[in-house]
């Protein structure tokens, strides 16, 4: 029997170790796994590397991880947010290190990373500082960048509705990077309002199959990190 | 060039209606933050336009009353927002397949710099202190079958924004099709810059003064070099 129910968000990031690559969803706060960061926060995990959009807003969820100092570096398209000073002030002081990854090149290179692919040409951010350093070639005329797959040791994920199985669905514009982030990382976990039992979702209605997902943990009612922003919540 | 900032011309409303005239029917659009955004409200009579936002939707709406939103439905801009009858919701990696894939048709964008031959600057003054951030402006400059700039045309201390080569750090190479400013509406050529039209009350010589580059004259006329 297949049964990748864990009991708690704890349970569920209890052997993420210090040094470890986490692929977090999530576009601003679409599809932010905030109770998963936060049990991360909890379980004390530190020199992390973090692969996510953006670099979280006020001073939860991942923003309040960034701000506990446990993570050396992100790899992001977006780290600005008109509400957050925390990551500004850790890449000033250095000890937040960023690479910079246009975005659709960032959700090519997670996708890649899960495909088995090592590296792919494409043609964003010819002619621009982002292509510095960078293995270029010419495709038919024009001109490609060589971009590395991305892989992680974990993924934290926000789905609406899982089953046991690790299938998986989304909500809306809270999909984003969280299907590619399943494919790419070799532990990925995933926080959804319901777990059902095996066949109580439709496999025609599946975004992300089961293969992918090595946890699921059940939270019924997410927070919304723009309410807790707003009510100037500081995680812990 | 000119440090008069009290230029005549079109407003931001005004600005979007002209370049919203210019899509066709059916076009699958992706409108950038800002100016861009406001092409949504002025779609002309008879047309559809399908908006895709990058964050995962094809067919976005207009925003919802207030108290409405859903913060798991938004926009590039993090913005609530709403779903079209016939819209679709899908990953990242999809989202950015259309851009790059050349299925969207149109991408409209604001502009630090645009050049003469199609150079655009939009997400960097390359200030040594400033916290980069890119999004997806490379994707879909880089992408999307035709692109057009939306913009004032000088910035707010009267600088020009259409120059011979972008002095702050690129987005893109030469991808820039056309330029729709408060004074007029100009195309990208093999040649530089060309008049298409000017705005309402103003003439060439002043479009000329707020630009840093040689513009050329509409095609047709009579004062053409």
């Amino acid at each position: 029997m297949i049964d990748k129910r864990v009991s708690s968000a704890a349970d569920a990031v209890a052997d993420v170790f210090d040094g470890a690559t986490i692929m977090i969803g999530g576009f601003g706060e679409a599809g932010s796994p905030v109770e998963l960061i936060h049990a991360l926060i909890d379980q004390g995990a530190s020199g992390l590397t973090v692969i996510s959009n953006n670099t979280g807003s006020g001073e939860v969820g991942l923003a309040a991880l960034l701000k506990a100092r446990r993570v050396t570096k992100v790899v992001c398209s977006f780290p600005r947010t008109a509400n957050s000073t925390v990551f500004p002030e850790l890449y000033r002081e250095g000890f937040t290190e960023l690479e910079l990854v246009p975005q659709g090149t960032l959700a090519e290179r997670i996708r890649a990373g899960g495909a088995g692919v090592p590296a792919f040409y494409t043609p964003t951010a010819v002619g621009t500082p982002l292509a510095e350093g960078k293995e270029s070639r010419e495709f038919d005329g024009r001109e490609y960048l060589l971009e590395h797959g991305l892989t992680a040791d974990f993924a934290l994920i926000k789905g609406r509705v899982a089953d046991a199985h690790g299938n998986v669905i989304y909500n809306k514009t809270a999909r984003n990077f969280g299907p590619p982030m399943a494919m790419a990382a070799r532990v990925a976990i995933v926080q959804a309002e319901r777990v059902v039992d095996p066949g109580g979702l439709d496999p025609e209605s599946v975004v992300t199959p089961g293969i992918f997902v090595e946890r699921v943990v059940e939270i019924a009612t997410p927070v919304h990190e723009s309410e807790l922003v707003a009510a100037g919540v500081s995680y812990p | 060039m000119s440090t008069n900032t009290a230029i005549a011309g079109r407003t931001r409303e005004e600005m979007a209606q002209r370049l919203a005239r210019d899509i066709p029917n059916g076009s699958y659009v992706n409108l950038g933050i800002g100016i861009p955004e406001l092409i949504a409200r002025f779609v002309p009579e008879g047309r559809t336009f399908v908006y895709h936002t990058e964050n995962g939707l094809l067919g976005m709406g207009p925003s919802p009353e207030a108290g409405a939103g859903d913060p798991e439905l938004i926009n590039a801009g993090k913005r609530h927002v709403t779903a079209m009858p016939g819209a679709a919701y899908f990953h990242h990696a999809d989202s950015f397949a259309m851009i790059r894939g050349g299925h969207l048709d149109l991408s409209v964008l604001g502009a630090l710099q645009v050049a003469q031959h199609g150079d655009l600057a939009n997400w960097s003054t390359g200030e040594p202190d400033a916290i980069p951030a890119v999004g997806g402006a490379m994707d879909l400059v880089a992408g999307v079958k035709h692109v057009y700039v939306i913009t004032q045309h000088t910035t707010k201390t009267g600088a020009p924004k259409l120059v011979e080569s972008c002095s702050y750090p690129l987005t893109g190479r030469g991808v820039v099709d056309r330029v729709y400013t408060n004074l007029a509406v100009i195309e990208v050529t093999p040649e530089g810059f060309r008049v298409v039209e000017l705005s309402p009350g103003v003439d060439f010589d002043t479009v000329q003064n707020h630009t840093g580059a040689t513009l050329l004259r509409p095609s047709g006329d009579p004062n053409d070099e």
